[in-house]
């Protein structure tokens, strides 16, 4: 099987720091990969290389196979490609139903005039089937909870992605009820054949979600565990460069 | 109960502010100055002319405030523009003074735009210098002289003229809301334009350009300005560098007023219009009571200053 999302070698340096070397991972369709690592590991940065914020000093990015190269943010959406930023990238003042196509409003023909009809019906749709629950797809952000407008973020970026999500600590702010119904919709996900990539913090979290777990610390990766057969002391010995017997 | 919240919000409390202080101060001029002619059709008529300008420079700042940007040149730009205008016609036709007028605030809009788009300079910086800039290039450009509009076909399109018996300026207000009400509510650049205000980054990473957002939200500000330029020309049939001067606070108040938060993200061009007219009423009413032309500017403070906190708190909510 092609990987959906192959890094060879990657490397970036910023000035003088190297914030991320020798980095190789593949990742296949239907499958959720974790990546951990202490604060500053590089996490945020390898998500940021692969969504086109960044481009890598050296190394190859390949997509089903094909190499890419993109030059910004918009290059990697149009390959399919999503990103849940740890800030959620939303308009609290918009409604729902226009943030779930900010920047791709759907128009209407003869005037070119936005469909809200359509887009509104389109959005209460796809919460509905991923069971995000809000009082309707007219709603204002603000007026939501953090576990909701995870959920539309989620939603906005499922709903675009053709091969890939990228999530970055998408539970990091929220409570426990919220963080469960958050990793249900990315257990979802699975199923629709993505490729997924999580960053979190929270180890108990990556063993319930993820397929492998990659581990990063100081820009280096210092391996690729199948969940199944590695345990928490394994990575967290990983991850610290600890090894207690 | 959800039902319940949800329909309470879709009246759109913040929005309806200005629908109440409208009517509140049309209703109190209506009854106070019934025997000074307040209500007649002739005095409301010319609320409206007198308005029209500003009502369309409100159009062009509630696009730059729901872009996150503000403007606080327009009031010179109205002069330059309606100076140029009155200059290419004295020895040119019509066409020459129309796209003298809107061409000067289309450049100085774009001047604007292109200094806070692309070399991120705060617009309000930007326009503050620019306000004096070509408030001084106003006064250079006749030597303080005032410059006759005598064309009748510019003077009756732009000023006195009627249309099946609709003053020409009437018309221009409500095309100008109806155009600026759609492009603002229903198409992908009205879109954009929130999306700007209210989350830039958010904004960008979806793929909006955002320097272009910003570049053409200042540009439309000195078209509004030109237009508004125009129309000042053609009613007065004269320019002088005085026009527009008094213009910046009256615009705000209406825009502010008329439910646009200042800081993005949210606006009404409606909203905006219904300030402007709310404003024009004021003025009108306080000109009926016969107060000084002091007493009148301290009232208008006054009442403005309560107006906008009102908005403001409903606004932020
Ligand atoms: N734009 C940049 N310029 C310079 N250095 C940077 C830049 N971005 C990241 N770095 C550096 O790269 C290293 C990795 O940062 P990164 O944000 O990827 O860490 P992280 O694993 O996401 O950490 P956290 O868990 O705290 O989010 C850090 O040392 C950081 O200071
Ligand atoms: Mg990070």
């Amino acid at each position: 099987m092609t990987p959906t999302l192959s890094l060879k070698d990657i490397r970036k340096s910023f000035g003088g720091v190297t914030a991320i070397q020798n980095f190789s991972l593949d990742l296949y369709p239907g499958e959720i990969v974790a990546l951990v690592g202490d604060n500053g590991a590089g996490k945020s940065t390898l998500i940021k290389i692969v969504s086109g914020v960044h481009r890598p000093t050296s190394g190859d990015i390949a997509l089903d196979g094909t190499s890419v190269s993109f030059s910004d943010a918009s290059a990697a959406r149009s390959h399919g490609i999503e990103v849940v930023y740890q800030d959620l990238a939303l308009a609290d003042e918009q409604p729902v139903y226009m943030n779930m196509f900010l920047g791709r409003e759907l128009t209407r023909k003869p005037f070119g005039l936005l469909d809200n009809t359509r887009m509104r019906t389109e959005t209460q749709s796809l919460v509905d089937q991923l069971d995000v629950r809000i009082p309707s797809a007219t709603s204002t952000i603000r007026d939501l909870s953090g576990g909701q407008r995870q959920g539309i973020a989620i939603a906005r970026a499922t709903h675009w992605a053709s091969k890939l999500i990228l999530l970055d600590e998408p539970t990091a702010a929220l409570g426990v009820a919220e963080t469960a119904k958050v990793e249900e919709l990315v257990a979802s996900l699975k199923e629709r054949n993505l490729a997924i990539l999580i960053i979190s913090h929270s180890l108990d979290q990556v063993f319930r979600l993820s397929d492998r777990i990659c581990v990063l610390r100081r820009g280096e990766q210092v391996g690729v565990r199948k969940t199944a057969e590695t345990d928490k002391n394994e990575i967290i010995a990983m991850i610290t460069g600890v090894h207690d017997q | 109960m959800t039902k319940a919240i949800n329909t309470i919000r879709s009246l759109d409390l913040q929005r309806s502010v200005i629908y109440f202080g409208f009517l509140g101060i049309f209703l109190f001029f209506a009854i106070t100055l019934h025997d000074d002619g307040f209500l007649t059709s002739r005095n409301l008529t010319n609320i409206v002319l007198q308005t029209a300008p500003a009502t369309i420079m409100a159009i062009g700042l509630v696009f730059a405030l729901s872009a996150g940007e503000i403007d606080l040149s327009f009031g010179s730009v109205v002069a330059v523009a309606a100076l140029s205008a009155a200059i290419a016609m004295q020895n040119g036709p019509i066409i020459y003074g129309v796209m003298a007028g809107l061409g000067a605030g289309i450049v100085i809009g774009a001047f604007n735009g292109v200094l806070v788009a692309y070399l991120r300079l705060p617009s309000f910086l930007v326009t503050l210098a620019t306000m004096g800039l070509f408030a001084g290039i106003a006064r250079t450009m006749t030597d303080l002289r005032s410059i006759p509009v005598l064309n009748d076909t510019f003077t009756g399109i732009f000023g006195s003229g009627k249309l099946f018996g609709v003053p020409s300026l009437v018309i221009w207000t409500i095309v100008a809301v109806a155009i600026g009400h759609i492009i603002y509510r229903n198409t992908r650049f009205g879109a954009h334009v929130l999306a700007v205000g209210d989350n830039a980054r958010a904004a960008q990473v979806s793929g909006i350009k955002v320097p272009h957002v910003r570049l053409m939200v200042l540009t439309l500000c000195g078209a509004t300005a030109g237009l508004a330029g125009l129309l000042y020309a053609g009613r007065l049939q004269a320019a002088k560098y005085t026009l527009g001067e008094s213009d910046l606070m009256t615009v705000i108040a209406a825009v502010i007023v008329g439910g646009t938060a200042l800081n993005g993200g949210k606006g009404s061009i409606i909203g905006a219009l219904l300030g402007s007219l709310m404003m024009g009423m004021l003025n009108n009413g306080l000109i009926l009571m016969g107060l000084q032309v002091s007493d009148q500017m301290i009232v208008r403070g006054l009442i403005i200053l309560l107006a906008v906190a009102i908005s403001l708190r409903e606004t932020r909510r």
